[in-house]
């Protein structure tokens, strides 16, 4: 064999080295969540993540919403799971933290926590010690969709203050057209509907007395405050009770309904759902004018890292780059969800009058602070708000069944 | 050819016990692995307090006491108990009663009554989920069918699933629909099982149907009525899925329709919007319902033998 062959192979096994070590040290790492609905948007976003770490490739993997704690838990309490996990937040976190089913997250690991605002950073913290577990992946907005088809053809305004919005309705309701086209009939949205027509009436000084123990839900504020929202049952569709979150939509989106309170993470949804849909997303209306405009904003979740994951270093690069502008800009752009990034660009004129809102917005009391522990704020308000729509409770009696609730595990309420 | 089997078989009698052994042992590690191992590990988790989604203390009978005694857990399982209650009572009356009548109504083999008995068994062949998103729909405020058509005679909206004081009752009925082709079809094969001749010496005597329902063919049918009765306890009080469908994990509205299947999956395995999982309470939850079903069967079932047998 000649010395140009020898050469010739030599040169021609460094190559097939090079390249098989190369696909040997590509690392798969997997991503569990339950937005299934995000998968195409995640696989773009992954894609450009590979693009800047060709030896990181990461598998999309979703599980249904409702089975997702139970599928997650079982699947860590095995030391399996995905490498990074789309998580919840606050209270739905803490349980898996205390666990140590999770990774702390610090600036070493993490720089981009750096971009995070803090109150997004307080949705991803343990309590107990301070640490970020969970880079915040967006915020949402509860507010007031408005039908601005429905408005004009009707020759309305939509209202700002609570006066307007009943006199609207009044008039709405004269035309055949159902004001509100909320119902009763889904526990988990029935728990925001809340907070979106009472917080207005609440005020931030009434979130302060509360997690500072000098309040209780007993307050004459918050009994009020869920008065006002008997007052909403004419104006709401025929059999309101048995009204889910998705009849509710569907009445908005066909114009048989002019408002409906909901959540920014459906903008994207109803759009999809009717392209031609002519819709704003305001500020649930106001206690009188010259008041600030409040819609209730909370943290979704966010992104942790399996602290059982055999490739935690993979995990950790892509969790970083999650919370880069790069990622956030077209995260928003995607998914039509509000980033909390810093500096994130949202082009979108709805999405940017989201974020609008949320400068002024109050948050969402029972999902940030009274989640924790069991009974959770949610399972009692879930179940007695359908008691008192329906008359069989009064907002006294609900209010007194929040506190009293809380106050098992809640020790500024205890005795109160 | 008996002796020379046995003949064959004397010296090597460990042969026959392998042979049964083998026989048994799928059967056994399948019981074991997916019955008894979750049992034993349900009693004993509910001896502990958790942490987060780890055991972190032994706490002795603390879970049993709070989902008995202390508000608002305790309103919870009762709330939930009494409707599995009210399910099961519910379910003896209207589809086990109904489901008597149809069966005798096809014994009588009137014409047709081969059409009308597959139309009967047909709901059950379908998926509880199925059967309860159906409902969902059939009972929709708005557009559901059964408003539809009480809005043809003048009568308003009604929200079935909606209002505390109808929702609990459209969801036993949809389960009726669902299930009673079951005991028609046990209760059938009961009486089919009775002698003609006593059937035909009844009408001799001048018996009519009424007589030949109540003094005839109810008591010959006893083994058949304890096997539903026993079923449908066990079913009523391990009731989960048609609930979960039409109404929720939270039992709603108000826990107007929350059983204790749907209380126990919500404690331990908690839910995304309402958030914690307890499974040391949701254990105790479990062992609770194990020992409550257990008991009520072994002692319904003493006592139902006992009667099959003085009839």
């Amino acid at each position: 064999m000649s010395r140009r062959r020898i050469g010739l192979a030599l040169a021609a096994a460094s190559f097939a080295w090079g390249f098989a070590s190369s696909v040997a040290h590509a690392t798969d790492i997997s991503f569990w969540t339950w937005r299934q609905e995000d998968k195409a948007a995640y696989n773009e976003l992954f894609g450009d993540f590979t693009k800047a770490n060709p030896d990181i490739h990461v598998k999309f993997e979703s599980f249904p919403d409702e089975n997702y704690p139970t599928i997650v838990s079982t699947a860590l309490a095995g030391s399996k799971g995905g490498d990074v996990i789309h998580t919840h937040a606050y209270g739905w976190l803490e349980q898996f933290v205390k666990a140590g089913y999770f990774e702390p997250l610090d600036m070493a690991t993490v720089p981009s926590l750096a971009n995070q605002p803090a109150d997004a950073l307080v949705s991803g913290t343990y309590r107990a010690d301070k640490k970020v577990y969970s880079l915040p992946f967006a915020s949402q907005t509860l507010g007031l969709f408005i039908n601005k088809d429905v408005f004009a053809k009707a020759g309305l305004t939509p209202p700002t203050t609570w006066d307007e919005f009943i006199t609207v309705s009044k008039a709405l309701k004269e035309k055949g057209i159902y004001p509100l086209a909320n119902g009763m009939g889904t526990s988990w949205f029935n728990e925001m509907f809340v907070a979106i027509f009472t917080n207005p009436f609440l005020g931030q000084d009434f979130v302060g007395d509360l997690t500072s123990g000098k309040t209780t839900f007993k307050d004459p504020r918050y009994v009020a405050a869920l008065g006002k929202l008997l007052e909403l049952r004419p104006y709401m569709p025929d059999g309101f009770e048995g009204i889910d979150y998705e009849t509710a939509g569907q009445l908005f989106l066909s114009g048989k309904a002019a408002m409906l309170a909901g959540g920014s993470f459906d903008i994207a949804t109803y759009r999809s759902q009717n392209p031609a849909i002519n819709m704003d997303f305001v500020a649930p209306p106001m206690a009188k004018a010259g008041d600030t405009p409040q819609a209730t904003k909370f943290f979704d979740g966010g992104y942790a890292v399996n602290s059982k994951s055999a490739n935690k270093e993979a995990a950790l690069k892509l969790v970083n780059w999650m919370g880069t502008k790069e990622f956030g800009d077209k995260f928003s752009a995607l998914l039509g969800n509000i980033s909390p990034i810093k500096g994130v660009v949202i082009k979108d004129e709805l999405l940017s009058h989201v974020a609008k809102l949320n400068e002024t917005a109050m948050p969402h009391i029972n999902v940030v602070y009274f989640r924790f522990e069991k009974p959770t704020g949610s399972e009692l308000l879930q179940g007695d708000i359908t008691k008192m729509m329906s008359g069989s409770i009064t907002p006294d009696q609900l209010a007194a069944d929040l506190t009293d609730g809380l106050a098992k595990w809640y020790k500024p309420f205890q005795g109160k | 050819m008996t002796a020379g089997w046995r003949h064959t078989e004397r010296p090597f009698p460990w042969r026959r016990s392998l042979w049964i052994a083998a026989l048994l042992t799928p059967a056994l590690v399948v019981m074991v692995l997916f019955v008894l191992w979750p049992l034993l590990s349900a009693f004993r988790l509910a001896f502990y307090e958790f942490s987060g989604l780890r055991p972190s203390g032994f706490i002795g009978l603390e879970n049993f006491r709070q989902v008995l005694f202390e508000k608002p857990y305790s309103d919870w399982t009762y709330n939930a108990f009494k409707h599995n209650v009210i399910a099961f009572l519910a379910l003896m009356v209207f589809e086990n009663g109904t489901a008597f009548l149809i069966a005798f109504a096809l014994l009588k083999a009137l014409p047709g009554h081969r059409v009308h008995q597959v139309i009967v068994f047909m709901p059950v062949v379908l998926s509880a989920v199925i059967v309860g998103f159906l409902w969902k729909l059939f009972l929709h405020p708005l557009f559901g069918l059964v408003n539809q058509l009480l809005g043809l005679v003048g009568i308003a909206a009604i929200p079935w699933l909606g209002s505390e004081n109808t929702a609990l009752g459209s969801i036993l009925f949809a389960n009726i629909w669902h299930w009673l082709g079951f005991p028609t079809l046990v209760l059938l094969a009961g009486m089919q099982r009775i002698s003609k001749d006593v059937l035909e010496a009844a009408r001799l005597d001048g018996a009519g149907d009424y007589a030949l329902m109540t003094k005839i063919v109810w008591p010959l049918i006893a083994p058949s009525v304890t096997i539903v009765t026993i079923l449908t306890f066990i079913g009523s009080f391990n009731w989960f899925e048609i609930p979960y469908v039409m109404a929720g994990l939270t039992g709603s509205p108000g826990g107007s329709t929350d059983v204790l299947g749907l209380y126990f999956y919500r404690t331990a395995f908690g839910s995304t919007t309402t958030g914690i999982q307890d499974f040391g309470q949701g254990s105790a939850l479990a062992v609770l319902m194990f020992i409550f079903v257990a008991g009520v069967t072994a002692i319904a079932l003493r006592y139902l033998r006992r009667r099959e047998i003085e009839q």
